[in-house]
């Protein structure tokens, strides 16, 4: 496997602008001849799709939603970073580069994360000149709040909506280019198979989820964009649709598979209530700028929180992080909430809880301003707990809501096939072992706006292909691919729901592969899912046909790939013998319980590659080099 | 809590629908009203049924894929809140509940509660953006905006495009949606140049979609689970009558490529 991380030569800030002129260029009037892939309409998705055609390629893009706004991006709460220094606190596209590198625990390679903070302040150009309406302040200029993991305050912001107001930014230049016909759309289409002829990514076969139709498109590059895979936990923040199918197809066609196991479970979402919970719902970190976060000092403390005198509760993270307090970043302050809750302390029916309290901050600014910062997130919080924020501290606990790892790819997005490019949170590229909030907005848009518009065409002009025949035997062989995992779904007729396979799925993961891991528990979990999967294929219950809408088959597919991917996210885990950001290896830990890394022997990427069902997929490593800034041990203390 | 469903089951958009009742037991209040519906469909999935089908994604209330008429009223009986935002305890032990897809000629049924809302994209599509091809924009605060003008643009722009405002119109007009983005950009300086095209496409397209007329229900705002106000429908139109008297022939011609 080619894992040449092609990282440009030179001084760390001249890299891009040095790269971006030895790319070759396409000729004006030579892009409308070449076709580009879009799979997914995220802020990556939208955002590339929308730039290439602005260039003059022709982009199919796809996304299983109905409208290619809905695509996940638009649940995105807080904000988005960049190192715009307005309010002259400090502020650099070097502390944010910085800050990245120390967030993610030194696991993130270094000039594509440069690159990211030198382009995040054209982002925010670019984003107000479409219209997002960003926060202003009473002079009309843009407001910022603080974040995880920073000392400054960087982060932008529309309410507690950022990331919907950016994906309608990126979605409307899209919807331009679909007005133009430069862009065709293809809502409802689920992408189940990667085209590869000779080596290169060549198009895709999808499902019409209308009709069944299985569709395939041939291009002169494929880029996915299709967003996390924290799925393959069941209960996540993530939309229910959301999954790794596109990324899992190719890496089962060679695609290498990066840092599987960094999966972010974020401190503050609401608790579960019952069995029947579907998904959880996240309270954005934005709100630690003003909550504060306690437990009462005392074990199985069942006072009602305003009956908890001040001197008896225990602010356990301003105690601990002095200097980030409430914003420590977000693995550390999840841990911190679960050992408060295995400590006996946590709180509501569960015992798995934490307050969030703004009473203090109410009590300082006014409800007003509070009602005015976070006014949807506190609605949010009372919709579905049925209780007043505003009065009584919000309950809170971890929960699975990002994933650091995806395919591999290079300084230029491109992943080990040639002619497939990986953008947004499908790929691995920035955030290392822990991503700092706002950040991911950030990546999103660096790698649809800024960065794929130069790559691809470099590839296109640097690549001579012929056309490719419809009936080339690696476009038919996927095309029955695609069909026949459908008639298998569909045949097995067992006795056992999707989403209970998906359930059992989601709990293993949970237990085994969580917020701590140790080497026994890890085994063990590893051990349990070849059993799950075997049975669902064999007992799995698909009702009704392939040629019409059948969402339990849609969901049959995806679950039929977690299934798999699960265990390449334990096997990663059990490999990587070290603790780093969200990958906390219990065995490897500081007397005062911090994440203890092995920079010795793990300073590296871990990249999977597929060996076919049967065999033990091969683990690469990409080395990390550090030439601009020096390993430490993170402290937030 | 036990309840009884009275849900619409159409197989696909050539298949005429009808009702079907279902008994849904033990239900908790705390249950989300679509969790509620997943209850319900893996009991008929575990008995060889075809399960209820309904569209949904985020399950926050932001991405606008849920939508269903509950006992009349789009989205259900709880103001602002979307179906999947709405819980259980908004109902009582016994009560029997309808369930209906959106009802409009312009979002045809694919499958029981499911509908096609491609008609809102195209809406977009003539002319609800602002030209700024990616790289060509200036420092962000080079255009300062008024505080109050940048809060009512996002007031509008909160829009999730749910189709709501459509499903609880008699006419089934996609007013307030339109005017909803006529609002949230033409609020903007950076929407600007554009202002007065952009309301004549937009307005050209929803006309040419299958929508009716604006008479003035004001339903669309009662039933917006975003807060929308009809006061978006009054700047839009005023923003039309504006295009027509400032743009001339020869300038609506030129404008006529909807600022693509
Ligand atoms: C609740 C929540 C709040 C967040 N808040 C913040 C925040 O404040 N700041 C921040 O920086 N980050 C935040 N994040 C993270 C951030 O929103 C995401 O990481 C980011 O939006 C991902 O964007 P994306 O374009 O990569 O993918 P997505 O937006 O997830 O888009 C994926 C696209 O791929 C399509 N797709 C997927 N699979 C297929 C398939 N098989 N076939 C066809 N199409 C497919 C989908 O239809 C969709 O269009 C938040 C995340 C969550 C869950
Ligand atoms: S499912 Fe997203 S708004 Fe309801």
């Amino acid at each position: 496997m080619n894992l040449d991380p092609k990282v440009p030569s030179g001084p760390l800030a001249e890299k891009w602008s040095k790269t971006k002129f030895d790319y070759k260029l396409v000729n004006p009037s030579n892009k409308r001849k070449y076709s580009v892939i879009m799979v997914g309409s995220g802020l990556a998705g939208a955002g590339g799709a929308a730039s290439l055609a602005e260039l003059g390629y022709y982009v199919k893009c796809f996304c299983y939603q109905d409208s290619p706004r809905r695509a996940h991006s638009i649940a995105a709460q807080g904000g988005i970073n960049a190192a715009k220094n307005y309010h002259n606190d400090g502020d650099s596209v070097w502390r944010l580069f910085y800050d990245t590198v120390k967030g993610g625990d030194f696991r993130a390679r270094e000039a594509n994360v440069y690159r990211l903070a030198e382009v995040s302040n054209s982002i925010i150009d670019q984003c107000a000149a479409l219209g997002v309406p960003f926060a202003r302040e009473y002079g009309g200029l843009l407001d910022n709040r603080s974040f995880g993991g920073a000392q400054v305050s960087r982060t932008f912001y529309a309410r507690g909506q950022t990331g919907q107001q950016l994906l309608l930014g990126a979605y409307q230049a899209l919807e331009r280019q679909i007005g133009r016909g430069q862009v065709q759309m293809f809502t409802r289409h689920e992408m189940q198979e990667l085209i590869v002829v000779d080596g290169r990514a060549r198009g895709i076969v999808v499902r019409d989820m209308v009709t069944g139709a299985v569709e395939t498109h041939l291009a002169d590059a494929v880029c996915l964009a299709t967003g996390g895979y924290g799925n393959v936990y069941f209960l996540s923040t993530y939309a229910k649709g959301c999954n790794g199918t596109a990324i899992w197809r190719a890496y089962k066609k060679g695609a290498g598979f990066a840092n599987p196991c960094f999966t972010q479970i974020h401190p503050t979402c609401i608790p579960v209530t019952g069995e029947h919970q579907s998904k959880l719902t996240l309270m954005s970190e934005s709100l630690r700028n003003d909550g504060r976060i306690w437990v009462p000092k005392k074990q199985g403390d069942t006072r009602a929180p305003g009956d908890v005198p001040e001197d008896e509760r225990d602010y356990y993270l301003e105690r601990k992080y002095p200097s980030y307090g409430n914003l420590a970043p977000r693995d550390i302050s999840s841990r911190a909430a679960k050992q408060v809750c295995d400590e006996g302390r946590g709180v509501g029916a569960t015992g798995l809880g934490v307050y969030l309290d703004f009473a203090e901050s109410i009590g300082r600014l006014g409800e007003d301003t509070i009602r005015e910062k976070y006014g949807n997130l506190f609605e949010m919080y009372e919709r579905i707990t049925a209780e007043d924020p505003y009065t009584v501290p919000m309950r809170i606990f971890p929960a699975t809501h990002y994933t650091m790892g995806g395919l591999w790819v290079d300084y230029n997005l491109q992943s080990s096939i040639p002619g497939l490019f990986v953008l947004g949170e499908a790929n691995f590229s920035d955030h290392g072992a822990n991503r700092l909030g706002a950040s991911a907005l950030m990546q999103g848009l660096a790698d649809g706006y800024f960065v794929i518009p130069y790559t691809m065409g470099d590839y296109l002009a640097r690549t001579k292909q012929a056309p490719l025949a419809a009936d080339h035997p690696d476009v038919r062989a996927a095309e029955a691919a695609v069909a026949g995992r459908t008639q298998r779904l569909l045949g097995i007729k067992g006795k056992r729901t999707v989403t209970s396979f998906h359930r059992a799925l989601g709990r293993i993961m949970w237990e085994h592969c969580g917020m701590a891991r140790n080497a026994a528990d890890l085994k063990a979990g590893l051990a349990k899912i070849p059993p799950l999967r075997e049975e669902f294929w064999r007992n799995v219950t698909v009702p009704g046909s392939g040629d019409e809408i059948n969402q339990s088959l849609e969901m049959a597919g995806r679950v039929a790939d977690f299934l798999e991917l699960g265990e390449l996210i334990i096997r990663d885990a059990l490999e990587r013998d070290e603790s780093c950001g969200c990958h906390f290896r219990e065995e490897h830990q500081t007397p005062d319980g911090e994440a203890l890394r092995d920079d010795q022997r793990f300073t590296h990427v871990a990249v999977w590659e597929y060996q076919g069902d049967a065999a033990t997929p091969v683990r690469h490593q990409e080395a990390l080099t550090y030439e601009n800034i020096q390993l430490a041990t993170r402290s937030y203390k | 809590m036990n309840l009884t469903l009275h849900v619409w089951r159409q197989q696909n958009a050539r298949t005429p629908g009808r009702f079907v009742t279902y008994e849904a037991h033990d239900i908790s209040p705390d249950m989300s009203f679509l969790e509620m519906l997943d209850v319900v469909n893996e009991r008929l999935i575990e008995g060889g049924e075809d399960p209820i089908a309904f569209d949904h994604d985020c399950r926050e209330g932001i991405c606008g894929t849920c939508g269903v008429v509950v006992n009349g009223r789009p989205h259900g009986p709880r103001e602002r809140t979307t179906a999947c935002q709405l819980h259980m305890r908004s109902f009582a032990d016994g009560d029997s509940i309808t369930i209906e897809p959106w009802r409009a000629k312009a979002f045809p049924v694919l499958k029981d509660l499911i509908v096609d809302r491609g008609a809102l994209d195209r809406i977009i599509a003539a002319g609800g953006f602002i030209s700024a091809p990616i790289g060509s924009a200036p420092d962000a605060n080079a255009i300062p905006v008024r505080k109050v003008l940048a809060e009512l643009s996002m007031d509008a722009a909160a829009c999730i495009g749910c189709g709501a405002c459509v499903a609880a119109c008699p006419n089934a007009s996609a007013m307030l949606f339109t005017a909803a983005k006529v609002s949230h950009l033409g609020l903007l300086p950076q929407g600007q140049p554009e202002r007065f095209d952009r309301v004549r496409a937009m307005v050209a397209q929803m006309d040419a979609e299958a929508f009716g007329s604006c008479t003035n229900h004001e339903e669309c705002e009662a039933a917006c689970p975003k807060g929308i106000t009809v006061e978006t429908i009054g700047r839009m139109n005023a923003d039309y009558v504006m295009a027509s008297l400032t743009v001339g022939r020869r300038a609506a011609r030129l404008g006529d490529s909807g600022g693509g």
